[in-house]
């Protein structure tokens, strides 16, 4: 049994716990909110970007001579895989989730004989892929320094991996990140930046476009740009996957300090209960005696 | 007057979105207007001004580079870069100078026709604000 001077001190430590739970919570609570303006403001961008992708990959898909960015350099020996994560940890299972589909993909591609690759966004991912395919890492991009993730960070992300690509690196580029459904649920996402995949909007007859300069111009020119704005979606989707995941971490966690706040005080009420009533007894016994 | 949609919208907000009577593009091959009922067409664009004009009112705007998507009923303007033209100072359009000098270096051929075009481009942008 503790005494009671150990359990009101455990009583101090978990309350402070509970505060600094309680604080994060809000904190991301209020970040969640800006992430989630950010995701939505960056949307229609997207969305328009990837419906004109649709238009033209679907175009010149099958056609010769098409950008090795859509065709893919014909090969499928090296994969390439960006993992995005946070920068920082207590945010429940957002790393580790991201991690394990990262690795269990890895795992598979090494299995069927192919190389693989990995560069990593965001230090969590890096520190828990490492022990295990320390020598594929490529490189690292850090984003610790990065209050609000614009889209420079992810424009360099892609250039990054669009320069390796033409260097002949890798064949296959696939980014994995947590896609934000609501703050209790985020679903880590595999997605293929090359070659690049559009999905095409749902059966809209779109009109005959002209394009100017020719098509083949448009999709070199735009290409690179749609990665970019694939990397930006990811990274956004995985801010605001970030804050959710936090914010109800931090609400159990907060929680959870409650319940042990109230098992404690009532150990402790007891402990001391204990403690009067034995001296109480001392006491009596001790005036009996006499 | 049968109007058109305008949309501008960057990667990381939408900036402008309103009802026009016609928009000045910078079309990479050439300036062009767009009005209602105009034909499809999907054209980069150039680092330039952009013109909104409905009724008496123009607002311009600066990009720097994207494409624009434009049917008979709306104009969506996909820029990297875009600014209201007031907010546009002289030392902004010099850092993009620096920046597209900067691209021209060590490129070879057809690609640095492109960054050379892209710099005359950003140079004339100067005597357009």
């Amino acid at each position: 049994m503790p005494n009671l001077k150990d359990l009101k001190t455990r009583i101090e430590s978990v309350t402070s716990t509970r505060k600094i739970t309680k604080a994060m919570q809000m904190v991301s609570a209020a970040k969640l909110r800006r992430a989630q303006e950010a995701a939505e403001a960056g949307r229609p961008y997207a969305d328009r970007m990837n419906a004109v992708m649709a238009n033209l990959a679907g175009a010149s898909a099958g056609a010769e001579g098409a950008p090795k960015l859509l065709a893919g350099s014909g090969d499928d020996k090296v994969h390439m895989l960006v993992v995005a994560t946070a920068e920082r940890g207590l945010c429940g299972g957002f790393n580790s989730s991201i991690a394990k589909m990262a690795r269990a993909h890895a795992e598979k591609l090494i299995a069927a004989g192919k190389t693989v690759k990995i560069l990593t966004v965001g230090k969590k991912g890096r520190e828990q892929l490492k022990r295990d395919f320390g020598d594929r890492m490529v490189d690292h991009v850090d984003l610790s320094e990065v209050k609000k993730i614009g889209y420079v960070n992810a424009n360099s992300i892609a250039s990054d991996v669009v320069a390796r690509f033409n260097a002949g690196e890798f064949d296959v580029a696939t980014i994995f990140y947590n896609k934000f459904e609501s703050v209790i649920s985020q679903v880590p996402t595999a997605l293929q930046l090359i070659p690049a995949s559009f999905e095409t909007t749902d059966g809209e007859e779109s009109p005959f476009y002209e394009y100017e300069p020719g098509e083949d111009e448009i999709l070199a020119d735009l290409l690179p740009r749609a990665l970019s704005t694939q990397v930006f979606t990811a990274l956004l989707e995985n801010g605001a996957s970030e804050q959710g995941a936090r914010m109800s971490a931090m609400d159990n966690a907060t929680r959870n300090a409650g319940d042990m706040i109230d098992k404690l005080t009532i150990q402790y009420n007891r402990s001391r209960q204990a403690a009067i009533t034995n001296e109480l007894i001392e006491i009596i016994s001790g005036a009996e005696a006499l | 007057m049968a109007t058109l949609q305008f949309d501008l919208v960057s990667p990381e907000r939408k900036l402008a979105s309103a009802e026009a009577d016609e928009i000045q593009i910078p079309g990479s091959e050439g300036d062009f207007t767009a009005m209602a009922d105009h034909a499809p067409v999907i054209t980069t664009l150039r680092p330039g001004v952009l013109r909104v004009i409905t009724g008496n009112d123009v607002t311009e705007y600066v990009v720097t580079g994207g494409f624009v998507e434009i049917s008979g009923t709306s104009a969506s303007v996909l820029a990297e870069q875009a600014m209201p033209k007031s907010e546009v100072s002289a030392d902004v359009v010099n850092e993009m100078i620096a920046a597209a000098e900067a691209a021209v270096q060590g490129l070879e051929g057809a690609e640095k026709d492109m960054a050379d075009k892209r710099l005359a481009d950003t140079k004339a942008l100067l005597d357009a604000i």
